[in-house]
Order: C-alpha cells, then structure tokens, then sequence
C-alpha cells in the first residue's frame, strides 16, 4: 500500500531494513564479548560456546588475549563502529525512502486537485482537503521513517536477546522477562486511552483559541462596546480550563510513567537479585550475569515504545485510506482532442444542461455569436448565465445538444487549448499570494513589463499600482496588501487581458467598479483587439445597452435576443427594465 | 513592527531571560522542589550500578549470602523512592509548564485587550495567533522540562564522577577522557540538527500553504489554464523540502554513531585498563563491572544537555516575539481626567483635525466640523475618501495627528476611554457577533441589561420576530462568528445589541453585501427608529438611509465636498447628483434581476 509511493527507493528502503537487522544483531555482541572478557580473559572461566570459542582462538586464543588485552577493546569499538554504520545507512535510507514517498504523496495529491473535475472544487470542503493532503502525508511519512523502523529493530532485539538468554540459561531467562508482558500491555493501553484525554484538552485548546479569534477579529466591537474586561474574563475561563485539563492529564502521565517505570526498575530488580543469587551458587558466571543485566536494560525501553508505536499504528492506515480516497477521484483529460483554428465564432444548437441534481438548468439553448461580436447576458439570478460561460471553458460536460466553435464541436477539442483561447473573467476573483505583477503575469511565459503595463492600464488598475509604495513588486493576500473588492476584480482583468485570447467572457466580474471605470474599460479593450469575441455577463443595462446584441435568459432559457433597438421595439422584459431607468433621468 | 519571523537568534540574550523569570517567579517553591527531585532521580539513577557492585563483590565473588536481605531492602527502597520522584518530576514539570503558558497567554491577552487599532492594522490576526498558541506552548515547554533534563544531566553526570572517582581515580580519569570530545562534538551536531528541523519546519508551512492555495484558487487556475505552472512550482517546493528533510535526517544519522562509537572507546578504555587491574587484583570485578556500566550510562545526559542547551537559545525566538507582544506600549493612553462626567449629549466638533495612518499620506487635512446633539449625518463618497477615518477619529480608534475633537465642548480625549466607549453604539458593516446565544449576543452591548430589556432592543431592531420563530428562540447559538445566521439576522441582531446599550452617539456603517429585500426593509425600519434622538454618523450606500438623513456629507480625498439635505444637494446637479442617479439605477436593477 505505502510501496506503491515509493518508486525509485523501494530497493534503499529494503537494504535499511536489512541494516536493522545486521545493526540489532551487533548491538546485542557487545555485551558478550564483555561476558567473554570477563570470565574468560579476566577470569578463569573456560570460553563457553563453539562459535565465540572458535572467534576468539582466531583472535590469538585466551592466553595471548588475556597479555593483550586491548585487541578486545579494539573489538568492541570496532563493532560499535559497524553497527554505527549500519544505522547511519539505515537512517539515511530509511529517510530518504520516507521523504521520497511523502513527495511522491504530496505531488500526486497537488497535481491530482490540480486536474481533477471542476465540479469537484465546486463542492469540496477545503479544510478537510487540505488536512489530507498534510497531516496524513506527514503520518505516513513517519510510519516508514520512524515507527516501522522501531518496530523491526525492537522485535528483532528481542529476538536475538532472548535466544541468547534462554541458551545461556533458561530459568533465568524466563525470571528476567516475566515483568516484559505487562510492561508492554500496560504502555499499549494506556496510550490507546489516553487518546481521548489527549482529544479533550485539543479540544479545549480549540475553544481557547476560537475565543481568541473572535476577540482579535471583533476588536471593533469589543472596543466599541468597552467589553475589554468582559472579554479577558471570557478567554481567563478558557485559559483555565485548558490548564487544567492538561494539567489532569500530566497528573495521568505522572500515575503511568511511575508505575511504568516500577515495573522496569522490579523487572531490572529481579534480573539483578535472582542472578546474584544464581551466581552466588555457582549456577551461572559472573558474566552472564553482567550480560543479563545489559541485556535487561537494552530491552526495557523499547518495549514500551513499542506498545505506544502499535496503538498508533491505525493512524497510518487511516491516513493511507484517505489520501487513496482523493486519487481515485477522476480527472480531466486536458491533453488530448482537436487543435483547431479558432476565430471566435460560436453556435450554441439546442443546448441542455443539468448539473448533478438532473435539474435543467440550461433548456434548448439556441443562438450564435460571430467572430468579433460583443455579446450581453442579462437574466435575474440563478438563470443560468454563469452556466453558460463554464460550458464554453470546457468546465463541464453538456448533456444534450452542442456547441460549435468555428464549426467544430467543442466537446472534441483539446481543453488546454480550449482554455488558451477562451478566457474568462469570473465572479469570485481570486488571487494568488504573489506580487501583483505575478498575478497579472500568471498565464503567461517570459512576458516583458512592457505588456504587464498595457494589460493594467488597459484594466484600469496601472495608476492605483503604481501608487502602492512598493508598485508591481507589492505582495497580496495573506503576507501582504489587501486589495479592495473593486482592485481584486481589475487586477483580476488585467491577468486575463494580457493575453491575446479570441473569445473573452466577463462574468459579472465588472459589478465593483463604478460605471465609469467599467466603460473605460470597455472601450480600451474594443480599441485594442476588433476581432476578439466578447460575452458580457452583466447586471448593469448601461453596459448592456452599448453591446451588439443582448440576450436575456430566465429559468435556463432564452427570453429575448436582439439589438438594444430590437428589443426596445419588442416592448418585453428588456424594455421594461430600460423603462425605468429612462423614468429617472426624466426627474 | 518585524513581522517577519526570524527562526535562529545565534546568541543568549539576558535581558529576555530575565523578563522569561519574573514568570517563572511565580512558581518559585515548585521550581525548587522539582530541582531537588530531580537530583534525586539523577543520583539514583547512578547509584544501581553501585550497588550491582556490591553485589558482585561481596555475593558472587565471597559466594556467600550473608546480608542479602539487607542488600534486597536497600534496593528495593531505592525503587520505591524513584518512582515517588518519577511522579513527582512529571506532575511539577507539567504544573509549571501549564501554569507558565496559563500566565504568559493571560498578560499577553490582557496586553491585547488594551492596544489600540494602529497595532491591529499591521498586525495580522494570524501572527498573534501563533504567538499566543505556538510559541507560548513552546515557551512553557523548553523551560519545564529544560529544567528537568538540565538538572537530571547534571546530577547524573556528577554522581556519576564522583562515584568514579571513589572507586579508582586513574580510571575515572582514563574512562572520561573522551567526555570533552563528546561534549563538544554534541554542542555542534544538536544545534545544527536543530536549525535544520526548523528549515524543514518552515518549508513544511510553505506546503501547506501552497495546498491551501491550490485548493482554493483550483477553479481559477483552471479557467486560467496554469495548471501546469503551478504543478511546477508545487514540485519545487516539494523537492527543496525532500533535500532538505534528507539532510536534517542524515545529520542525525550522523550524530547518533558518532556519539555510540565515542562512547565505546570510553568502554574499550575501562575494560582494557580496569580488566588489566583486575588482573594485577589492584581493583575488583565489581569495580570493573561498574565502570563498564558508567562509561555506557554517560553519553545519555551528554546528549540531553546538549540537546537543551540547543534548544534553550532556539526557544528564544518565540519568546522574543512574545516578549515583545507582552512590552507593546500602548498608543491610545487614558488620561480620564475627568471622570465624573454623567452624561455625554452628543455635540461634537471636528477641529482643524489632519490624520494620517503611520507613514502615509494625509487621509484628513484640517477637516472641520459641528455636529449638533441629535442631529444624523450621512457620509457618503467613494472608498478611500476618509469617510471610515472620520468615524474612527469619533470613536477614538484613533487620534487626530493635529488638532482635536470636542465632544459636549470638551477635549475628547479627557473623557474617559471607557465612558466615551459606553456612550457609543455602533453597528458595523460586516455584523461581527461572538459564539454564544443570541440572548448573550444582545447583552454584549449592556451586561446589566435585564431579558426585558433585551426583547424590547430585539423588538425595536425588528429581530425579534425571526429570533421567537427559531427553535430555541433567544436561547439559539449562533456559531462562531455568527455563522449559523444569514448575514441580514445578523445585522439585525446588531442593531439590537447597540439598541442596547442607549447610547447617545450612534455609528452605523451600513452593509453593502446583499440581504434579501424583505431584510433590508426591516434594517431600513429599525434603524430609522434608532436613530431619532441621537446624534448618528452613518457610513451610508442605500439610498432611503442617504435620504432620511438631517445633513448628508459628501467626502472626497479627505475633504467635504458637498454638505446639506437631499434636496439641497439634488437641486445642486452637482457629484452628490451624479452619485444618487447611479445608485438609484443600480438599486432599481437589483429589485427586478432579484
């Protein structure tokens, strides 16, 4: 499941686990060499074992070690430094096996929300989104850094030092780990329990930090209503509470690490008195007594991590689980398709369209619009206008009916090319938390200022910059400037002007600039580009009134299309909204 | 201020510490007693290997029993007093941990309830919600349990030598020779191990932000069609955090042998000279046995030390930010002269005021202007035009940079903060409202008020017909924010919490988002009702508040361009003409596109 992410350091990550074990089986040697020492070099114990008989006689054989005895300092120094290196190869590949997934993760994850549906971003909850796409990567990451690691060197610690206990003596071994169950049970539940005393003080943190929030964010009120006191009173209660929540909760880790750390010291206890005793007899030699100890202590430490590491262990599969659940989702097939020539001639035939719901929300559109025409759509809300503007993008699939671009079906293009000649200017501008001339500069490559300049004058919005202290290079959004709803919406312009698109869509997108503004703009981009064909979503009937043709839509269907003219002769919907705006200038 | 965050600040600063201890003064008696544990704990931890010792000594090698109860108590004694100090150690260093961050939130909050709107307008809200969330945490954190790593490595460290030393001197000293080594070698690689995890750190939030972005802006890519590019910038990012993830990780890897093998040869040492002593029966087994054990217990408090020490001076740069949050002076100082004030009427006088925002462009420019008590003022004008200023000027958000503001015929800024504060309503243009009820929502604006006097606000602001028709009524929770009501209810309830409290001066900045028709009638109606009496600014863009207005100021670049009634300024054909005609259009347009 997580191998799948690892591509390219899959054969690393196994060689790290191998390390693990050639590290593990290393650091349980030392303290055999130091038995060995002592009751055999020092002491005059015969070399028990073949194997370490046989390896030490290579060496020289006891007499000669026992004249030169650092040869087995050297020894333990040599093998601590190879075990050394076999954890640094495991720790640097491990991580980088790790780190690489993550990227892996984290770049199928962007790159997926990046293609995936429109629709998708339409419903999408951000905030859990983005906690997918963060938090679970993270906790997969240590899952295969850290926590699968410690696993794999604990068991097999464990393995290894319990086969050399029982083969040393099997009583004694089963004394010095009788503590080691319950050592581990106990650390396992307590942290599968402590989870919810963890959760409570999150979420008294959560509360604190909500009282915080809405007490920075309303400072108006609060300081207009003189409710500082009032205020220091309500987040001293959620201070408080925090506190002592997390104060009960040290007062639960204080109860688990003493009687966690009673069992090791006993387990410790036992090991040292029941082998003293041993020893004492003659039952076993001093240096398997000195052996047992080490080993105990070697042991104890990582058995409790391992209970907190297995009581974790679900999160990573959750983890897994939800980031899968993001990449199944489908995505857009933006690269394949027809590369026509577009001139901007477009022909809606009986056009229907419905959204997931299956409610009509386009119903048999009919109606075209001829290269370097400027185009109205006015309609009350929800009537379907903005509709018609994704459907032009490509941004959703239509049902039944079609539309031609220069005579080809546009459900047959290629979308990156559809979008490279289409731009739209929409409701909601956002921008990106870049500086303005990124922002403007954003759909196109290696432009030079020269045209940055000639989109923003053209958007109205090059004076307002350049009054800003640092002009073009002024950083927006979270780190930097505000803009007003008006500026956001020119900048948002100007981004889509610099390109030489052949049909430009504005989708309401001119409601926060005032009617003078808005025809400036207008009339500069008419003058700069005759042949381009404009759709105008508008609320405004001024604009409306100066386009070649207005189409009215209510409830998803055309009304009234025509000439300012023609439909002021009709005398319906469109003549009746004029009505009263000429009523007015008559006052 | 320097918002930006500096991650590493390479020497220890004095004076920080200082002010960090008269928090931590506090918890003087705990700090001692968790000092004195935790000497305990140390000690003991280096004293089992004496005893393993004696063991060896006096049982295994005499191969006799005698004294082993005595032997069995002592150390079971030991345990019984360890863990006593284990629970100890935990329960005081999360008291003082806890209560640290309890205090430095609390005087940081108290400090924030008392700076004025300059601080909050460079401030962003997210960066003194990390100060008072994050680096408070961090605080508390690296001085409870520095404390305790600090002291245990020490006690551990020089009971340790001490032992040593008493067993046989020369090989303490051959054992510990390669300590310096360690040490130096620990001081470098956690400090640098610790400056990469703080690199990665800050990469780590770039991504996320880079997420947010890219969820958030995923519909405007796709219409822009950058797709592609912002895939390409992503991987960047992601690529500097693979490199730079692999490198803090290898660091460590580094460290960790290093610091065994170092270790080791303090082994090696100890074997190779105390086997050797052994043998010339000048030490005993026991002795031996201990020194095997010491040289391996030494490198823990080693690297612990090292590892607090690195991150004592890291911790400083939270809490210089949070020092420097607490020290902030505050700019709108009260000098309340006079405090016996009753009531305010409402007259109020601008006076040759200029104002501007810290380093910029003079908003106001000896503006002038009388108001007298009752009368309502309408501002109008474009944005940007002064007119927010001129309100905040009023409420004392802010202070005029030249010349003053009278109100009833006296210097504004002798009246007390809190009594101008409790003499003004004010009803903004985006309704902020807090979690809690509606009833507690209201009551913002009087916390005497009585639940009568609570309904008779909500009747007169029109809310109490769509409060009754709610499940729970005045009871109903409105979410943080007030995110469970439509942002009409919202202004509403608004308007009846500055009903509320009956003030003489009343400031509305009227909403410009949309509600439904029928809410904004009931906003129409509750404000007019409102406003009879008292002396009322109002930011205003509907027309029916512009025209019920007894004077109505046009503003532009800061000066008053146009002053009178409607009618006077109709019959002028001047910019308040132009202005009316075109939001008459606009507002004609919104009532039949619906």
């Amino acid at each position: 499941m997580f191998f799948k992410f690892m591509k390219g350091y899959r054969l690393k990550y196994i060689f790290a686990s191998i390390s693990i074990i050639i590290s593990s089986f290393l650091s349980v040697i030392i303290p055999i060499i130091i038995k060995t020492s002592i009751d055999s070099i020092i002491g005059d114990k015969k070399i028990e074992g073949r194997i370490i008989l046989s390896f030490f006689n290579l060496l020289g054989g006891r007499d000669y070690l026992r004249e030169h005895l650092y040869i087995v300092a050297l020894l333990i120094v040599l093998i601590t430094a190879l075990n050394g290196l076999f954890m640094y190869i495991k720790g640097k590949w491990a991580n980088e096996a790790a780190e690489a997934t993550a990227k892996n993760l984290r770049d199928s994850l962007y790159s997926h929300l990046q293609r995936i549906y429109y629709n998708f971003h339409v419903e999408a909850k951000t905030g859990d989104l983005i906690q997918r796409c963060t938090s679970d990567v993270e906790t997969i990451k240590s899952f295969l850094a850290v926590q699968f690691v410690e696993i794999g060197r604990t068991v097999f610690m464990v393995l290894f030092i319990l086969s050399i206990m029982f083969y040393y003596n099997a009583a004694y071994a089963l004394i010095s780990i009788s503590l080691i169950p319950f050592i581990f049970a106990a650390s396992y539940i307590f942290f599968k329990k402590v989870k919810k005393q963890f959760q409570l003080c999150d979420e008294a943190e959560g509360e604190m930090s909500a009282v915080l929030q809405e007490n920075l964010t309303g400072v108006r009120v609060v300081k207009a209503f003189n409710r500082e006191e009032f205020e220091i009173e309500k987040f001293e209660e959620k201070n408080r509470t925090y506190r002592d929540l997390l104060l009960k909760l040290m007062r639960t880790f204080a109860y688990f690490w003493s009687s966690s750390d009673a069992m090791c010291m006993l387990q410790t206890f036992l090991v040292v008195v029941y082998g003293v005793y041993l020893a004492s007899k003659g039952a076993i030699t001093l240096g398997t007594l000195i052996i047992f100890i080490s080993y105990i202590g070697m042991l104890l430490w990582p058995i409790r991590q391992l209970g907190r590491i297995l009581s974790d262990m679900g999160k990573s599969f959750v983890a897994i689980a939800r980031i899968n659940e993001i990449l199944k989702e489908p995505i857009e097939d933006l690269s394949t398709g027809l590369t026509p020539n577009i001139e901007g001639n477009i022909e809606f035939k009986n056009l229907y369209f419905s959204y997931r719901d299956g409610k009509d929300v386009l119903k048999d559109i009919t109606f075209s619009i001829k290269k370097g025409e400027t185009i109205a759509i006015i309609g009350p809300t929800g009537s379907g206008k903005s509709t018609l503007a994704y459907l032009l993008l490509g941004l959703y699939d239509y049902n039944r009916g079609s539309i031609e671009l220069d005579g080809v079906e546009l459900k047959n293009i290629n979308k990156n090319y559809l979008r490279q000649n289409i731009g739209l200017v929409s409701q909601d501008c956002f921008l990106f938390s870049k500086t303005l001339k990124e922002n403007i500069a954003i759909s196109t490559k290696n432009v030079e200022d020269e045209r940055i300049f000639e989109a923003s004058k053209i958007a109205d919005i090059h004076d307002t910059i350049l009054s800003f202290e640092k002009g073009y290079e002024t950083q927006i959004g979270e780190k930097g400037v505000t803009l007003s709803g008006g500026q956001k919406q020119r900048v948002a312009i100007a981004r889509c002007v610099i390109k030489d698109y052949r049909v430009l869509i504005f989708d309401d997108s001119l409601s926060a600039v005032d009617t003078e503004t808005e025809q400036h703009i207008r009339n500069r981009l008419k003058e700069r580009s005759k042949d381009t064909t404009t759709i105008i979503i508008t609320h405004r009937l001024t604009t409306a009134h100066e386009c070649d043709r207005i189409i009215v839509l209510d409830k998803g269907t055309i009304i009234e299309m025509g000439s300012h003219d023609e439909l002021i002769k009709k005398g319906g919907f469109y003549r009746r909204l004029w009505d009263i705006q000429s009523q007015l200038d008559e006052e | 201020m320097e918002i930006r965050e500096q991650e590493f600040k390479k020497n220890f600063d004095l004076h920080l510490w200082k002010r960090l201890f008269d928090f931590l003064k506090k918890y003087r008696n705990s700090v001692f007693f968790l000092i004195f544990v935790m000497f305990g704990v140390g000690i003991i931890d280096a004293t089992f290997p004496i005893l393993n010792k004696y063991a060896i000594d006096n049982f295994v090698k005499n191969k006799s029993l005698d004294g082993f109860y005595k032997f069995i108590l002592i150390y079971l004694t030991l345990i019984a007093v360890q863990v006593f100090n284990v629970w100890w150690l935990i329960a005081l260093a999360g008291k003082i941990d806890m209560g640290l961050c309890y205090d430095i939130r609390k005087s940081a909050f108290n400090k924030l309830q008392r700076l004025s709107f300059s601080y909050y307008d460079k401030t962003p809200v997210g960066w003194i919600m990390a100060r008072l969330t994050s680096d408070v945490a961090r605080i508390g954190d690296t001085l409870a349990w520095g404390i305790v790593d600090f002291i245990w490595g020490i006690a551990i460290m020089g009971s340790i030598v001490v032992y040593m030393f008493i067993l046989n001197a020369r090989l303490a000293l051959i054992t510990l020779s390669v300590v310096p080594l360690l040490a130096v070698l620990s001081i470098y690689f956690q400090k640098k191990i610790l400056f990469e995890y703080r690199k990665v750190r800050r990469i780590n939030s770039q991504i996320t932000g880079a997420f947010n972005e890219g969820i958030m802006g995923a519909k405007t890519s796709k219409i822009l069609n950058i797709e592609d590019k912002n895939i390409d910038e992503f991987k960047g990012l992601t690529r500097s955090m693979f490199s730079s993830s692999v490198r803090a990780a290898i660091l460590s890897s580094i460290y960790m042998p290093l610091v065994m093998t170092l270790g080791s040869i303090g082994t090696a040492l100890a074997l190779n000279f105390g086997g050797r002593s052994v043998m010339l029966n000048t030490i005993s087994f026991g002795t031996l046995a201990a020194f095997i054990s010491y040289s391996i217990q030494f490198f823990d408090p080693v690297r612990e030390l090292a590892r607090v020490m690195a991150e004592f001076i890291s911790a400083q740069t939270a809490a210089e930010r949070v020092i420097s949050l607490i020290d902030t002076e505050v700019e709108i100082k009260d000098f309340g002269e006079l405090s016996q004030i009753k009531k305010i009427n409402g007259d109020i006088e601008f006076k040759d005021v200029s104002f501007s925002y810290k380093d910029g462009e003079d908003v106001l420019e000896d503006f002038n202007l009388k108001v007298k008590a009752g009368q309502s003022i309408a501002l109008v004008g474009e944005t940007g035009s002064g007119k927010s200023t001129i309100v905040n000027l009023l409420c004392r958000f802010y202070e005029p940079t030249r010349g003053s503001i009278y109100i009833d015929g006296m210097d504004y800024k002798s009246i007390p903060l809190s009594k101008l504060h409790s003499s003004l309503g004010y009803v903004l243009q985006t309704p902020h409202l807090f979690s809690g009820t509606i009833k507690e929502n209201i009551q913002y604006g009087n916390l005497n008020a009585s639940f009568e006097e609570i309904i008779e606000a909500a009747k007169l602001a029109n809310a109490h017909e769509f409060i009754m028709s709610l499940e729970k009524a005045y009871d109903t929770e409105v979410g943080e924010g007030g995110s469970k009501l439509s942002v009409g209810q919202r202004q509403l309830i608004s308007i009846a919490r500055a009903i509320v409290a009956n003030p003489s001066i009343f400031i509305l900045d009227e909403a410009t988002s949309s509600v439904d028709t029928e809410t904004e009638h009931m906003i129409q109606q509750a404000i007019s009702k409102v406003l009879k009496g008292r002396t009322s600014f109002i930011i205003a863009h509907r027309l029916s508040t512009i025209k019920s207005a007894d004077r109505i100021l046009v503003i532009k670049n800061g000066k008053i361009i146009e002053d009178g009634s409607h009618r006077e300024l109709m019959k002028k054909r001047g910019y308040y003409y132009r202005l009316y005609t075109n939001q008459y259009i606009l507002e004609q347009e919104k009532k039949i596109f619906g």
